[in-house]
């Protein structure tokens, strides 16, 4: 665990150090990274450590971001409000959902995850004259935090998205290792034997698929910024798959791995997709090494057994 | 007589056709050991299965200390006392021994909504899973993870679990299991040292066991009870010798 803390502190220090000299466009991937980072963590409170696994995790990200592009757009709200209704709409959304989802267990469940991420996606699509549909939103504008650098500046927002994430890996890694986070352990490894113990598992689940997407909703604020463009393409079905590959890549209930995995994920994606548009068929490959070889993902593979 | 610890009035479980349970009526007083026996199939972890509400009655009533929790959901009857073990063993098993114990210790406090502090951080709660730990002799392995652990220190840590609640009634469901015969005895040694208020139904196939623990016993056949009395009478129960002890 400490070990653990002490990588993660090593790499971000790291990111930080080497930030100022790099070139724009490795910048602006490794702010990416960070704010992906953000996403696949919060994908493995639910699939790593409750053992929910959600292919609709792009869905809470993407009100938010669409929350955060439509009040910066339409009504030049500032950032408290836009991080506030950004953050309230993911987290009143997982509410909404997870009703519906935490009914079911196992595929039942990944279908039904799926499903209510389609009926997002849908609505970013066709309710046009709220989302722009298929044209997207455009020209959201960077936040003013009154600080003395502009978050327009690469290097300003790639600190700013590397605090943001930082901060959420402690609030989750606090959570994890928490009386209620060992409850979620408990449900991923035994239901029965939980509820015998005395444990609403309903309740459990519930909270935590609602965190989940609320911390989704965290980074669909910060990609919103980001991008400066929101558009039905971040809620598709394929940002949840990837954001489900990451998990897998890193290794799921660590935090750390799937922040890891991440940033391969976002780097080997931007890399790849300059030789050839045939990115998806390198990311199913990536998965089907990752099941053979490394079944724990890197951080399994890493630490090897635990005794 | 007083007030019972445990009371079912006709109660039966159809699944489809089959009446795995039927019609059973259990009285057991606070503080009591009594056994459950039958053949294979006589629905005796149905029962347990019915009194924890993992599976909903088909008909009848069940009351735990004169409560009528019939219809109330599994985790809320564990907050009225009630634990129980599972014959096939239901841990956590990639968590260490002492996080299970924790689980089992948090359940029915408030702190297991807690999310902002680490759980090492509550002492009294580490040093009550410690105790549980230490009551089934599983003190030393608090560290390891349970899936290293031989079948037979998993069972101890099912009772472990089942205590560390501190329960009122506690349903054992074939505590010795796949025990070796030296394990077997450990177990009945660790069974009879429980504390006296607690109220134990116990299912073991294991006459010996069974009789040496519990000094009242119903014997359940194609889910009905044939038989229910002190030990001394089963063991004279002609119909009882006839269908299950084979004699």
């Amino acid at each position: 665990m400490s070990r653990r803390v002490a990588g993660v502190g090593l790499i971000v220090l790291l990111a930080a150090a080497v930030a100022p000299v790099l070139p724009a466009y490795p910048l602006t991937l490794l702010t990416q990274a960070f704010i992906v980072a953000i996403l696949a963590m919060s994908l493995d409170v639910l699939l790593g450590y409750t053992g929910l696994p959600s292919l609709g995790h792009a869905a809470y990200f993407g009100v938010a971001a669409y929350a955060v592009a439509i009040l910066a757009t339409e009504r030049q709200a500032g950032f408290a409000t836009c991080l506030v209704v950004g953050i309230v709409a993911a987290a009143v959304t997982a509410a909404a959902f997870g009703l519906i989802a935490i009914r079911a267990a196992g595929t039942y469940f990944l279908m039904i995850t799926l499903a209510l991420g389609m009926v997002v996606w849908g609505l970013a699509f066709r309710w046009v004259s709220l989302t722009k549909g298929d044209n997207g939103i455009s020209g959201v504008p960077r936040p003013e935090l009154g600080l003395p650098w502009s978050l327009w500046g690469p290097l300003p927002f790639f600190y700013f998205s590397l605090v943001t994430a930082v901060l959420a890996w402690v609030l989750m890694g606090l959570l994890v290792v928490s009386p209620f986070g060992m409850s979620l352990k408990g449900i991923r490894e035994s239901e029965s034997r939980m509820r015998i113990l005395g444990y609403n598992v309903w309740l459990h689940k519930y909270l935590s698929f609602v965190i989940s997407g609320t911390f989704a909703g965290l980074a669909g604020v910060l990609w919103a910024y980001y991008n400066g463009f929101v558009s039905p393409v971040d809620v598709q079905l394929v940002t949840s798959v990837e954001t489900l590959l990451m998990v897998a890549l890193g290794g799921p209930g660590t935090l750390a791995g799937p922040a890891v995995g991440a940033a391969l994920i976002v780097f080997l994606k931007n890399f790849v997709s300059v030789y050839t548009k045939r990115w998806l068929l390198i990311l199913g490959a990536v998965y089907i090494g990752v099941i053979l070889f490394a079944p724990r993902g890197l951080a399994g593979a890493f630490r090897g057994q635990r005794h | 007589m007083g007030e019972l610890a445990l009371r079912l009035d006709a109660v039966s479980k159809a699944f489809g056709g089959l009446r795995a349970v039927d019609g059973v009526a259990l009285a057991v007083r606070p503080g009591e050991r009594r056994a459950l026996i039958g053949p294979n199939g006589a629905g005796k972890t149905t029962l347990f299965n019915l009194i924890s509400g993992e599976l909903p009655v088909t008909s009848g009533a069940i009351r735990l200390f004169e409560r009528d929790v019939t219809r109330v959901a599994p985790h809320r009857r564990a907050a009225l006392g009630l634990a129980r073990t599972f014959q096939i063993t239901n841990l956590f098993p990639t968590l260490t021994v002492l996080e299970n114990c924790l689980l089992a210790v948090q359940a029915l406090t408030p702190v297991k909504f807690s999310m902002l502090r680490p759980l090492a951080a509550y002492h009294a709660l580490e040093e009550r899973a410690r105790e549980a730990l230490a009551a089934v002799g599983l003190a030393d392995r608090a560290a390891a993870v349970v899936r290293n652990l031989s079948h037979g220190e998993q069972r101890q840590l099912e009772i472990a679990l089942a205590l560390a609640g501190r329960p009122r009634v506690l349903l054992l469901d074939e505590p010795t299991a796949g025990l070796s015969p030296a394990e077997s005895h450990l177990m009945a040694d660790l069974l009879q040292r429980l504390d006296p208020a607690i109220t134990v139904l116990i299912i073991e196939h294991d006459m010996d066991i069974a009789l040496e623990i519990a000094q009242h016993v119903t014997v359940l056949h194609y889910g009905r009870v044939i038989a229910d009395g002190p030990r001394e009478e089963i063991k004279a129960n002609p119909l009882v010798r006839e269908i299950y002890l084979g004699a």
